[in-house]
């Protein structure tokens, strides 16, 4: 059946902000929807909140919308664009929530708007857990015995039946929020209490568990004559009971026999029948008994997902792109095979290497949080590695975390409970193994299948060897190679070697290294049209000779982790594509399968690799042994290739555009010192300090509050403000890493300042101000967690001008060649530097559309030689004047965070704190954009949290030094109609400046069943929170009560802001949404009319 | 140590797997991810090496119920990366363990990739697997015999008759052309109330019909379809029997209705090739073995001795004939193999196909 014809209109609902469970993975889905069908001849409008993202560039819809991915915005976009039909499943679970709300509410029949690639009923049927359960029965299949429960008595009666061994589970959430794990009658009321609050429909599946049965996936397609093809079976390594999200996965699945994956495969095509997925990709999720084989049916998610992601990448078979073409009417064997070119999509893929997906966690940033792993998933970002063999893969993906962990033998094992599924118990697996636990008994404690663990086995008994063998022979090394020990490990296990360099010598020395691989769906079947490469100690490598164009390889940055996301991966992306366009042969590497810069189809040559020196010098050399390499570009992925550039270039490799001693005049903060004092421009005053005593020194010296760290972070880790000596004393002890090699960063701290953050482009002549944005919340909340807008909203011309002047003094200063972020705080009015990174900035994104100049394209081609004046000239830049002088009347953009608190909790089960402050926390970001501020801010706020209220009941409970400062917006707030209540303090300040306020008990001293804020805000009296943190850690009282406030708020879900910035700005947004002036604008309008206002000001 | 040495002179360095000594067969490489006891198991690799595309064999052992035959059939062995011990709740043994016990010798830790990348642009050839004397082994293999033109029939056949009974009720008979059958397909047409007497290839069609068989199928099987005696079947054609035929047997079907066939440059040996039926578009994902393939009109419907014959599935990777159907007399056989062991169930509907017929031609 071919394209259909009767449609000519589809819009594509994206998936919003990076969030745990739900990251970039459908940004790669929603851009190869997008691409495929434009190409399809279709028109495209877009809806996604995520100004990260590939897919929201202006050039890959006709029609833009970076709005907020409410049910509301979205009908709006409907009533602007009139599609024909609606894409809803490439933007994960919360494009399929509100395609099914603009189905419930009717707003898909009063516009008569299709949904495509999905089935409302069939939704339904696979999402509503207990239909699901009745569907998978009736086609034969089992799933575990459960209730629906819509209250806590029900749910306990039925626990109560399988003996109190449940999972509970709300209903449509994703990413396992709210769900949790309940060995007793206790556990179990917890956790339902939990559950209910987190289901939008207030509504539980108590389930019995199987924990600890082995968990399987399989990713399925289907189409509209009924084919069905299972593109990729996965094995967890970690039993049920862990979210596959924070898995070890494997594909495909080890320990199935042929008759059981079968079963396996047609109950997932029964089940799939009978749901009735219209056509796409699904995801179905399986345990089986390791003792009998039992097979069980867990869930399905009816949807591209970010197993479908991580399937794509580890077979070459593109789900998302696939799934794209089948909803507008194409059927499988209609589609050929993208990396064959000559056999069609309608088969399934045969592997002949394993692929190991490793989660990446962020526990180290929300202190308090139960570092346990759970049905609730936890992780940040994740890697995926190729190898020949399970060992060679695992090792790949064990150094690919870009932790300080690089595989065993690389760190020291904190020996801790087998049964405690963690991040890292690997290593303690591998402790144990070691000090003589056989496998059998690990198996026993973890519930992983002995296979694995004999896999594990076989690791330590060739690093045995290495260590062991009175020379490292070159067969020895071979077979460590084989096996998928790291120079690095070989290097700690034969300490003689002179280390990683020594390894790598010796072995290039004796001819030893890896061939590149290509994955090409069929085992080699048929030959490979697309240079997708993975390294692997054999015999043959597969790399094609490249020698009439030059070559550019450029690094990505690694599996997302809080501080380097998603807009890194952009920036690596738009560079491939700059280059691609200038001429150049693009090779990427990257290891991250859910970004679009490991899409095959995005640069030239693609190699899945660890981003460590080791296989980056390996990639290269095969790249320099087919053609001519011009150079790395490592300036773009974030700090992992930063990091890189340098070791990169004392081995011989070239580095393109800025080069690594200018990222280390940039980087070490004596140096970056003498480059200020040179340009005489003013920093905080700081001294570095390697004992308590010299710390106390410099604080003394610099005076309180002091910003204190460790050296070389990014994202602001261990970052903390302290405001006097005692607390100075508790940080040093806590910073255990301290040593003279490493040590402690004193800043003076500045209150009270305005931060400002700046992308630049610098040729070494010109600069080219990208954007500079205000930020919302004062210094001291990280620049990654703060709200800001572009333009400025309150700096003047004069201030603009210093920003300028002193940017171009760093550029020159450091030696800048493309991008440069710098951060600025204004206090009083002085400008201080607070620090400047050498590279594509995290807002290089939002900057690029918010001016519509793609500051990442241009900074490769700056690498490559082009000047700003020659960009101007070609139009990538503006002719004249740039991001720093944008007219008066220009759309503004804001940024607002989001922030991955409710997904943590404390091993009692309490929330954790949700403040902010100097040390990184968000995920994700959103952008809302409109010709006025209030507009722009309520939009952000919409997009990342849902709306502001327009009115209601705001509580406020403010530090002492905000007190004056809240009483405006707080006014404001009570002119609008607000209730205002008030803890007493701050009552009495805004009774006095005539705001009305009620005084209301705080929780210190009403306790848990007083009439107090907490209960208040927990009943649902409550619509706006206004909290400032007082006090520092350690302290009782007020700092106790401002963390019970905000944990209440997150658990109402209700907009908590905690700075007075933030307030002023939240009460222009609520002034909007009173005034309902809020509509909905493509990004290509407001670029033309930002075009516009740039021409007529030129005039 | 042990080598693999081909037929047009390249070798490959590994480890011995499974029994040592010498192997001879014709290299051709197989891309299932699972089941492997029955790619072993199975007698239409008879007089073949075969290499594992998947690089993990061996994880989950091997068991009392997969194997498709009494015996393993390949002749030599190729892995990259054999299990250190078998992980599965069915495992009675470790499959290096089978391998030794039944003397077949394998190899193992050598780049399959790059050897199955060689087969492919090359075509399957000769090769042999040492694990001792490697000295002349190249002119050994040179003096083996080929597959073009081998008649492996007698080899593989049972010498005895036996039953397998239909699993509960029984409603038709069917007798069995062993040419190699796998245990799986009699067991999917008892699970159709048939009874299979399975008999030897080269039964005559007296003894046919002494088993009382409603109609009669040919199994698959090695070696190439041009050396066997088709006599039999144009017999069993002419009298309006129900014919079915898998693999081996749709190329005897094939060359009984007048085509020919050919060698493939190097086989279809897999379990993810989609094959359509053409009469209702559909696609399946099936299961692959052969290494000839019939040459018969796609675009036509053929005009033979028997009447009209078309191509009922064609593989969608090559457009290699995949099925056959005769409009004019009840017979109807694939390139394939539906009864998937190993496997995806996709065309087990053929079975049912076949118990309609056979209702049919009885009423
Ligand atoms: N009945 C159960 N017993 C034990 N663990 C379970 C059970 N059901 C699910 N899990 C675990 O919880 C995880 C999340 O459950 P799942 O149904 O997949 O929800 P989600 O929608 O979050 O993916 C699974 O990956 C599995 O490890
Ligand atoms: N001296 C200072 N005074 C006030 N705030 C500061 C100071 N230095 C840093 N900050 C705050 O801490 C945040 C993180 O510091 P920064 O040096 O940018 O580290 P990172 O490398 O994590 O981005 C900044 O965004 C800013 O809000
Ligand atoms: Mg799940
Ligand atoms: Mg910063």
């Amino acid at each position: 059946m071919p394209k259909r014809t009767d449609i000519g209109h589809i819009m594509v609902i994206g998936s919003g902000p990076i969030v745990i469970g739900q990251a970039c993975e459908f940004d790669y889905s929603g851009t190869q929807a997008c691409r495929v069908l434009r190409q399809e001849g279709f028109r495209v409008s877009l809806v996604n909140s995520n100004p990260a993202t590939i897919m929201t560039d202006p050039e890959f819809a006709d029609a833009t919308y970076v709005e907020p991915l409410t049910p509301e915005y979205v009908e709006m976009v409907i009533a602007a664009e009139q599609p024909d039909a609606i894409l809803p499943t490439l933007g994960g679970q919360t494009a399929l929530n509100i395609a099914m709300a603009l189905h419930e509410n009717g707003v898909l029949e009063k516009y008569g708007v299709e949904l495509i690639g999905a089935d409302v009923e069939a939704i339904q049927r696979g999402e509503d857990r207990q239909r699901f359960k009745d569907i998978v029965r009736s086609v034969g299949g089992d799933v575990p015995a459960s209730a629906v429960c819509r209250t806590l008595a029900e749910a306990l009666a039925f626990a109560e039946k399988v003996g109190n061994r449940v999972v509970v589970r709300p209903s449509f959430t994703m990413g396992g929020q709210g769900s949790g794990l309940a060995e007793d009658a206790d556990a179990v009321r917890r956790a339902v209490a939990r559950g209910l609050a987190a289901s939008p429909v207030h509504e539980v599946l108590v389930e019995e568990s199987v924990l600890g049965w082995k968990e399987f996936e399989l990713e399925l397609m289907r189409d509209r004559k009924d084919n069905v093809v299972v593109v990729c079976s996965i094995e967890n390594l970690d039993p049920m009971g862990v979210h596959t999200g924070d898995s070890i996965t494997v594909a495909p699945a080890m320990t199935l026999t042929d008759r059981e994956y079968q079963l396996m495969r047609d109950l997932g095509i029964a089940v799939l029948r009978a749901v009735g997925v219209d056509t796409g990709g699904c995801n179905i999720q399986f345990a089986v008994h390791p003792g009998d084989g039992r097979l069980i049916v867990i869930e399905m998610n009816p949807r591209v997902s970010r197993s479908s992601a991580l399937a794509s990448k580890a077979t070459g078979f593109p789900i998302a792109k696939i799934a794209a073409k089948l909803a507008v009417g194409y059927t499988l064997d209609e589609i050929p095979n993208d990396i064959t070119l000559k056999t069609p999509a309608s088969f399934e893929p045969a592997l002949d290497y394993v692929v190991v997906k490793m989660p990446r966690f962020a526990f180290e940033k929300f202190p308090g949080a139960d570092p346990r792993l759970t049905t609730h998933m936890k992780s940040v970002g994740e890697a995926m590695a190729i190898g020949r063999n399970f060992t060679e893969a695992l090792g790949k993906a064990m150094r690919s975390m870009e932790t300080k962990a690089a595989g065993f033998w690389t760190t020291e094992v904190v020996q801790t409970d087998l049964r405690l599924p963690t991040d890292g118990r690997l290593y303690a697996i591998h402790q144990a193994l070691r000090a003589g636990t056989s496998v059998e008994e690990i198996a026993e404690a973890t519930g992983i299948d002995p296979w694995f663990l004999d896999q594990i086995a076989l690791i330590d008994s060739v690093g045995t060897e290495v260590a062991e063998a009175p020379t490292l022979t070159p067969e020895l090394l071979r077979r460590a190679k084989r096996f998928g020990l790291s120079d690095r490990q070989i290097a700690a296990l034969r300490p003689e070697l002179a280390g990683e360099d020594g390894v790598r010598v010796l072995r290039h020395r004796i001819g030893i290294r890896p061939v590149f691989k290509t994955v090409d769906t069929c085992a080699a079947e048929f030959a490979a049209q697309t240079p997708y490469h993975y390294s692997a100690y054999d015999e043959e490598t597969e790399v094609a000779e490249q020698r009439e164009r030059p070559k550019v390889i450029i690094l990505g940055s690694g599996p997302n982790r809080i501080g380097q996301g998603i807009e890194f991966d952009y920036s690596c992306v738009h560079a491939v594509m700059a280059l691609r366009a200038a001429g150049y042969e693009t090779v990427m590497v990257n290891c991250n399968p859910e970004t679009v810069s490991t899409d095959y189809d995005t640069a030239d040559r693609l190699y899945f690799e660890p981003l460590t020196l080791e296989d980056m010098l390996e990639v290269v050399h095969a790249e320099q042994q087919s053609g001519d390499v011009v150079g790395v570009i490592c300036t773009l992925g974030g700090q992992t290739p930063l990091g890189l550039a340098g070791r990169l270039k004392e081995r011989g490799v070239p580095i393109l555009g800025t080069q690594p001693e200018a990222i280390d005049l940039a980087e070490d903060r004596g140096a970056f010192g003498r480059v200020l004092r040179e340009a005489e421009l003013p920093a905080p005053k700081f001294g570095t300090a390697v004992s308590f005593d010299e710390a106390k020194r410099v604080a003394d010296e610099v005076g309180y509050p002091v910003l204190v760290r460790p050296s070389y972070v990014l994202g602001g880790r261990g970052m903390e403000i302290v405001y006097d000596e005692t607390n100075l004393a508790a940080y040093i002890a806590r910073a255990t890493e301290v040593s003279p090699d490493h040590p402690v960063l004193v800043d003076r701290f500045l209150d009270d300042a305005l931060e400002i953050d700046v992308d630049a482009l610098y040729d070494g002549t010109e600069l080219y101000l990208g954007g500079v944005m205000e930020h919302i919340e004062e210094a001291g909340i990280h620049s990654g967690d703060s709200a800001c807008a572009l333009p400025p909203i309150t700096l003047g011309r004069g201030d603009i001008d210093r920003v300028r002047q002193s940017t171009l003094a760093i550029a020159r200063g450091v030696g800048v060649r493309g991008l440069l972020n710098v951060q600025y705080a204004l206090a009083g009015d002085v400008l201080y530097v607070l620090e400047a990174n050498p590279r594509a900035s995290r807002t290089v994104p939002f900057v690029s559309k918010a001016t519509a100049v793609p500051l990442a394209k241009a900074a490769a081609r700056i690498a490559l030689g082009a000047t700003v004046a020659d960009l101007r000239t070609e139009g990538m830049l503006r002719a004249d004047g740039d991001g720093g002088d944008l007219p008066a009347a220009a759309p503004i953009a804001v940024k607002e965070a989001v922030l991955p608190f409710h997904r943590f909790r404390t091993s009692e089960g309490d929330s954790i704190d949700s403040i902010l402050g100097p040390e990184m926390k968000s995920t994700g970001e959103v952008m809302g954009i409109d010709a006025v501020f209030g507009t722009a801010f309520a939009k952000s706020q919409s997009a990342a949290y849902g709306s502001l209220p327009t009115s209601g009941t705001v509580f406020v409970s403010v530090a002492n030094r905000d007190k004056r400062a809240a009483v405006f917006p707080v006014k404001r707030l009570a002119d609008l109609g607000f209730r205002v209540i008030a803890t007493e303090g701050t009552a009495q300040v805004l009774r006095r400046n005539g705001v009305p306020a009620e005084v209301v008990a705080k929780f210190s001293d009403a306790g848990e069943h007083g009439d107090q804020v907490v209960s208040r805000i927990l009943a649902g009296d409550v619509d706006l929170v206004l909290n400032t943190p007082f006090g520092s850690p350690g302290n009782s009282g007020p700092r106790v009560d401002g963390y019970e406030i905000r944990t209440a708020a997150v658990a109402a879900e209700i907009p908590c802001i905690t700075t007075v910035q933030a307030a002023a700005a939240a009460v222009q947004g609520i002034e909007a949404l009173v005034r309902g002036d809020v509509g909905v604008r493509s990004l290509q309008e407001h670029h033309r009319r930002l075009a516009q206002l740039i021409g007529e000001a030129g005039h | 140590m042990a080598v693999l040495v081909l037929e047009d002179g390249r070798s490959f360095h590994g480890e011995p797997f499974g029994a040592e000594g010498e192997a001879f067969g014709e290299a051709v490489f197989a891309t299932g991810m699972t089941g492997y006891q029955e790619t072993l198991t199975d007698p239409s690799y008879h007089r073949q090496i075969v290499v594992q595309t998947a690089p993990h064999i061996g994880n989950t052992g091997v068991n009392d119920e997969d194997a498709e035959s009494g015996r393993i059939w390949v002749s030599g062995y190729v892995v990259r990366d054999p299990a250190p011990r078998p992980s599965s709740w069915r495992a009675t043994a470790s499959l290096a363990d089978a391998l030794v016990a039944q003397g077949v010798v394998g190899i193992s830790g050598l780049d399959t990739r790059a050897l199955t990348r060689h087969l492919r642009e090359r075509g399957a050839m000769r090769c042999a697997i040492s694990t001792a004397e490697t000295r002349g082994l190249h002119e050994r293999v040179l003096t083996s015999p080929p597959m073009s033109g081998a008649d492996l029939s007698a080899a593989v056949t049972t010498t005895a008759p036996y039953v397998v009974e239909a699993i509960g009720a029984h409603r038709f008979t069917v007798a069995a052309l062993d040419y190699g059958i796998k245990a799986m397909t009699p067991h999917r047409m008892a699970q159709r109330g048939i009874t299979t007497h399975v008999l030897p290839y080269d039964a005559d069609v007296a003894t046919i019909r002494a088993t009382g068989a409603d109609a009669v199928f040919v199994s698959n099987g090695p070696g190439d379809p041009s050396t066997a005696d088709i006599t039999v079947l144009r017999a069993l054609l002419a009298s309006g029997t129900l014919l079915f035929g898998i693999c081996f047997g749709n190329q005897l079907l094939g060359r009984a209705y007048g085509f020919g066939t050919y060698k493939l440059g190097y086989g279809h040996r897999g379990i993810n090739q989609p094959v359509q039926d053409r009469a209702t578009g559909k696609v399946e994902v099936t299961a692959h073995n052969h290494g000839f393939a019939v040459a018969a009109p796609l675009d036509r419907v053929a005009e033979t001795e028997f009447g009209g014959v078309e191509v009922s599935h064609v593989g969608l990777n090559d457009n290699v004939v995949e099925g056959l159907r005769a409009l004019d007399v009840p017979a109807f056989s694939v390139q394939y193999h539906p009864e998937a062991a190993a496997g995806p169930h996709d065309a087990d509907y053929l079975f049912d196909r076949f118990a309609d017929l056979l209702e049919r031609t009885r009423s």
